[in-house]
């Protein structure tokens, strides 16, 4: 039976619902980047880094970018959504996190259709993902 | 008249893409930097960058490469950004790119999950390990291996075959255990097509070196995915292609976590090169019909030679 879900020219049922999962976190993803964008780049709210003063930190070294401005890594930028670049990373943060719960949606069916190497597979791909994304990893110049 | 329309516009993109690759703008790109990039008010440098990733986008379609693989060679050589950023840009840029395409690639079944998924598993856990490696290192190191890497997928470019349908006689047991193996229609002709694969544990073995160069250098992985699933494992052309792009989705974001939680990412480099890569495929695609890839490409392979030579001398302090 498995065999011949596999051989059919469709899609199968756990590649059709990541597809439009990843659909929709594309789409979602980069409105909120363009509306977030628009807001930070017509000063409808401040931003944390003067806009003047951005071409000064991007010649620099992350380290020497994030010492200068006083930014702190990882999720610290969740607690300055108040601030118009800030805002920008919760579109980033959504592309970036689509495929994670394109991962996560299609466990369940390949559980159901005892696809266990697979299950396992997706889960520890959610795992390294979600190890990228904790900001447990730290390294530095 | 349509077409001559078009034909013009891609000859005027074809000088616009030229005098931006030239020297003398080049060399006065980086006059403008060293004076000083204050001297410019803040919306100069991302116009500059819409408009040069909105022509790079053309040439990304036209020329069959990654957005990724020509931006970070040619915006870290060239403009005044530091090779952090462009490198964090660079991914997020080829992110984008395969989450636009990956959705309709899968729904037609051309991009396969069953190949992807334990692909996936090892090129993204070293995508992070290669992230890492590429922010902990000096500088120049990085550089002056981003431009040696260019230049080795220039030379891949050139001498690299690819078969439109590989002839596997026997899949081998990792893959036949996996199941890794589907049917498609090749749309020119209608034929049903079955395939499997091949020598499935060393191409597995090379997503770790591909992973590691991703994150290390920003650069998506297209270049190398395509002929390791087609040439090496045996994957027609058009599943590997497709298949390819749907894997950078996977491997760029575990890459891209790593440099966005490393502060990595500038919004106002970010937003500008994602438009401007975006709107020039989508020009590049209505262009496809009324260029000859071969000379695009030939373009293509010449840019990033000089981007990567260029890399590599800034490495080492001398460009």
């Amino acid at each position: 039976m498995a065999d011949r879900l596999e051989t059919k020219l469709e899609a199968g049922p756990e590649q059709v619902r990541y597809a439009s999962i990843l659909e929709k976190g594309m789409y979602i993803g980069l409105l909120i980047l363009f509306i977030t964008f628009i807001i930070y780049a017509f000063g409808l709210m401040k931003p944390y880094t003067p806009k003047d003063n951005i071409s000064a930190c991007w010649i620099m070294s992350v380290h020497d970018y994030l010492e200068c401005t006083n930014i702190k890594s990882g999720w610290s930028w969740v607690g300055m959504l108040k601030y118009g670049d800030f805002l920008n990373f919760i579109g980033i943060a959504i592309l970036a996190g689509a495929t994670i719960i394109c991962y996560l949606s299609i466990i369940p069916i390949l559980v159901k259709n005892k696809d266990r190497v697979y299950a396992v597979l997706a889960f520890l791909e959610v795992l390294i993902l979600g190890l990228a994304a904790s900001g447990i990893l730290r390294v530095g110049h | 008249m349509q077409k001559r329309t078009l034909v013009t516009l891609f000859s005027n993109l074809l000088m616009l893409f030229f005098l931006l690759g030239s020297p003398p703008v080049m060399a006065a790109a980086e006059g403008a930097v060293a004076s000083s990039s204050q001297g410019h008010p803040w919306w100069f440098w991302p116009l500059v960058l819409l408009v040069v990733t909105f022509v790079m986008g053309i040439f990304a379609v036209l020329g069959g490469v990654g957005g990724g693989v020509l931006f970070v060679p040619i915006i870290s050589g060239f403009f005044p950004f530091h090779l952090d950023f462009v490198r964090g840009t660079g991914l997020l840029v080829a992110l984008s790119g395969a989450l636009a395409a990956g959705p309709g690639l899968l729904k037609m079944n051309l991009a396969s999950l069953r190949l992807a998924i334990p692909v996936a598993v090892i090129a993204s856990a070293c995508a992070i390990l290669g992230a890492m490696i590429g922010l902990a290192l000096p500088t120049h190191i990085v550089q002056i291996s981003l431009g040696g890497t260019i230049i080795g997928i220039c030379v891949l470019m050139l001498v690299a075959k690819k078969s439109e349908l590989p002839d596997v006689s026997q899949a081998d047991n990792l893959s036949s255990a996996l199941r890794i193996y589907g049917v498609y229609r090749e749309g020119s002709t209608g034929q049903i097509i079955n395939w499997k694969i091949h020598r499935t544990p060393l191409g597995l073995g090379l997503f770790i070196i591909i992973g590691i160069m991703a994150g290390m250098f920003g650069l998506g992985a297209g270049w190398a995915n395509v002929p390791v699933l087609n040439l090496l494992m045996g994957a027609p052309l058009k599943i590997s292609v497709a298949t390819s792009k749907f894997l950078l989705s996977i491997t760029d974001t575990s890459a891209a976590w790593i440099y966005l939680n490393q502060g990595c990412v500038i919004p106002m480099m970010v937003v500008p090169s994602l438009v401007g890569i975006m709107l020039g495929s989508f020009v590049g695609v209505r262009l496809l019909a009324v260029t000859k890839p071969a000379v695009v490409r030939w373009i293509v392979i010449g840019m990033l030679a000089f981007a990567g030579v260029k890399a590599f001398l800034k490495g080492l302090g001398i460009g």
